[in-house]
């Protein structure tokens, strides 16, 4: 059970590399959306032996709203602010590729000395929540544009989920639905923002939204 | 007496069959878009061709333009017989055979572009400058996969490196390589061999200038590099070299074909890549080694 979590693991973490590297915005809220499904389906598969109704619920609300909702917001956002679909990152691809695959190597250097329980020593869950938000950190630093932070944002939500993910056993899950339900608000109101800010600045490049004005 | 009969023979597999791959690439190229296509043994025709022209050599030139392709030929053909074919092993083999094998081909590829330069032609030289910044990138790849693979074996040693499977980093290691072999041999997504427009193309360009028997040797080290990258590729990933003799032959050319047939369909599929794009495909590429080789790292740790 633990070595299929450690494939999905390395799939998130795959994930992070391919979001880094796209250039295209479309590609880029696919590549979020695939995460957050593969994440939403790592409780079912943690719990597999004794499954609860809650846990289902929440990872059947987690994929529909990671996979499907989220980045049909998104979409919309996108094609109503009818924004260029080409990201032109400040940080270019290829350092950032380079800067995500040794922040991954060090995540996984790091989990292994930090005193974890018995039970998550051979499981990559921490060493993967800390590249996902190294991740999402590098998108948000990294591309000018509103809806990138945003997939840089939800990206880095993911890597929080993975670390929530070793509390399942203490934590209720009720508070991961809130988390999803807070998230859906976030994005579906930057989804409003955004064309707001393409209305009054035409451009999402958040680099000129640093001086106030009436 | 044997040693030296079977030198020759491996010597002849490697100079008849690689001018094949070509064919068959072109061939399932044609069968993708429904054409006939030219015959699989094409490139033997236009080799034999080539061979009784004559040559053109432009008054600027040096002896460099025709050494530089007969280096080059050499060069691979020296690096082909350290590869090892599945249980038979290599025809030479030493510690440290495949820095040798790496540095080999990096001299084949300087010999093109130096006689590339030769010509004196600001066209080729624009080849040669392309070829080889994108060659420091897939070397790096290659270096990586070769630590990988050393790491795994704990051997410098070419026929002992490559006789296990590549274990869990293997599909990393695979696809690495993959993109390294379409890098260095020139085919899409990075190069377009069809192409003649000199603006987009790389290992074309180079050498546009050469005629007959140096444009017969740097077709068929071409040709040749093909073939040595796609059995590298085919060895490290599957133990080819535990099988019995006529299994591991058997596979051998069963994936060779697989991986030329790949080709095509990669070639007829994608479209090449933009030029800024090529560095981030690379890099991509040397990072799928890097990742294979912390897998053989962690487990040969575990």
């Amino acid at each position: 059970m633990s070595d299929l979590l450690n494939l999905l693991i390395g799939l998130a973490m795959g994930l992070n590399l391919v979001a880094l590297g796209t250039s295209r915005l479309p590609s880029l809220i696919r590549v979020a959306a695939v995460q957050g499904m593969v994440l939403g389906t790592m409780p079912l598969v943690m719990e597999w032996d004794e499954l609860r109704v809650l846990v289902l619920v929440v990872a059947a609300a987690t994929v529909a709203m990671k996979g499907l909702v989220i980045p049909a917001l998104l979409r919309r956002a996108m094609r109503t602010a009818n924004i260029d679909r080409d990201l032109y990152p400040l940080i270019g691809f290829v350092p950032s590729l380079l800067l995500g695959a040794a922040g991954m190597i060090g995540a996984v250097g790091l989990a292994r000395r930090l005193p974890l329980l018995p039970e998550h020593h051979e499981s990559l869950l921490v060493a993967g929540a800390l590249a996902s938000v190294l991740t999402g950190l590098l998108l948000l630093i990294g591309r000018s544009k509103a809806i990138s932070q945003v997939c840089g944002y939800l990206i880095l939500e993911n890597g929080i989920y993975l670390f929530g993910l070793l509390l399942i056993h203490s934590t209720p899950l009720l508070v991961e639905g809130g988390i999803l339900l807070d998230l859906t608000v976030a994005v579906f109101v930057t989804g409003i923002i955004v064309d707001r800010i393409q209305r009054a600045f035409d451009s999402l490049d958040t680099r000129k939204l640093t001086v106030l004005r009436e | 007496m044997t040693s030296i009969l079977e030198l020759l023979v491996r010597l002849a597999v490697w100079l008849l069959l690689a001018p094949l791959l070509p064919g068959v690439i072109n061939k399932v190229k044609a069968w993708v878009a429904g054409r006939r296509g030219p015959p699989v043994l094409q490139l033997y025709y236009d080799l034999a061709r080539l061979w009784r022209k004559g040559v053109v050599v432009s008054t600027l030139a040096s002896p460099g333009f025709i050494a530089g392709p007969a280096i080059a030929w050499v060069a691979v053909l020296a690096a082909a017989l350290l590869l090892p074919l599945g249980p038979l092993g290599a025809a030479l083999s030493f510690r440290g055979d495949v820095i040798l094998l790496v540095y080999l081909l990096a001299l084949a590829r300087f010999c093109t572009a130096w006689a590339a330069l030769e010509t004196g032609s600001a066209f080729e030289g624009m080849g040669a400058a392309r070829e080889v910044s994108y060659a420091v990138l897939a070397e790096a790849a290659v270096i990586t996969a070769v630590l990988t693979l050393s790491m795994q074996s704990g051997s410098l040693v070419l026929s002992v490196m490559l006789t296990p499977s590549a274990g869990p980093g293997a599909v990393l290691l695979a696809v690495g390589l993959f993109t390294v072999l379409l890098a260095e041999n020139c085919r899409v997504p990075f190069d377009d061999p069809n192409t003649h427009l000199e603006l987009t193309m790389i290992h074309e360009v180079m050498v546009l200038d050469h005629s007959g028997p140096p444009l017969a040797a740097v077709l068929h080290g071409a040709a040749m590099k093909l073939l040595l990258f796609s059995i590298l590729l085919v060895q490290a990933v599957l133990p080819v070299g535990e099988l019995a003799p006529v299994t591991a032959a058997g596979t051998l050319i069963a994936a060779v074909l697989v991986v030329t047939v790949a080709v095509g369909m990669v070639e007829s599929l994608l479209a090449r890549a933009a030029f800024r794009r090529v560095p981030l495909l690379l890099t991509t590429a040397f990072l799928l080694c890097v990742f294979a080789l912390l897998v053989a790292w962690k487990g040969g740790a575990a």
